[in-house]
């Protein structure tokens, strides 16, 4: 009986285990208090390829931060830092 | 009460550089005159728009940073439409956050300089 929890059970193909990596928000954990809409590669981490700007439940930013961003990205684009329609960006 | 503000505004790239210089001098004084308190200001220069402006794909880029009467904000905003060598402008009120970052940056672009200059 001992020897048998010893035993490693093996499948013939890898079970697939959802490791889910936690998400965060990236401006509370390194302490940025303010989105510079002046800095248009920073903001592109937000954009999917087609300019538009990317939900929370894809990036972890949190709701206060969120509203920040989408600010800072549409002034952005008043100033034609970024596109307001593109396609490819990335 | 005096806050502070941002503007930034984009110059058509038809100008010559001297006028480019007027031009920015004709705010600089208007922010002056209207006893505002200039904190720090940016040329970018010539840079590409990310979508073309009034046909043309680029432009200069000035930034300013002030102190001055919220009153006096609708004039220069009056004053940037009703010239035409400006495409587009963008002013902000800036919080405290804000006035914290830009004098961050300020400061390490003044090491960075500094640290240049030594070597």
């Amino acid at each position: 009986m001992a020897n048998n929890t010893d035993v490693e059970i093996r499948y013939l193909t890898p079970v697939a285990v959802d490791v889910k990596k936690k998400k965060y928000c990236r401006f509370k954990k390194s302490g940025i208090k303010y989105i510079d809409y002046k800095d248009p590669i920073f903001l592109k981490k937000f954009l999917n390829e087609q300019g538009k700007i990317l939900p929370r439940r894809l990036t972890g930013t949190s709701l206060k931060f969120q509203r920040k961003v989408a600010i800072a990205v549409k002034r952005a684009r008043h100033l034609a830092l970024l596109p307001y329609v593109t396609d490819m960006m990335k | 009460m005096l806050s502070n503000y941002e503007t930034v505004f984009i110059l058509t790239p038809v100008l010559s550089d001297t006028q480019m210089k007027e031009a920015v001098q004709k705010f600089k004084k208007l922010i002056l005159d209207n006893s505002g308190e200039i904190v720090h200001e940016e040329d970018w220069g010539l840079r590409k728009l990310a979508y073309p402006i009034q046909k043309k794909s680029t432009g200069f880029y000035f930034l300013f940073e002030f102190k001055c009467e919220g009153t006096f904000i609708q004039k220069l905003e009056i004053e940037f439409k009703r010239d035409e060598r400006i495409i587009r402008f963008l002013t902000m009120k800036m919080d405290k956050y804000a006035i914290e970052y830009s004098e961050k940056k300020r400061n390490k672009a003044k090491e960075e300089q500094t640290k240049l200059e030594d070597k």
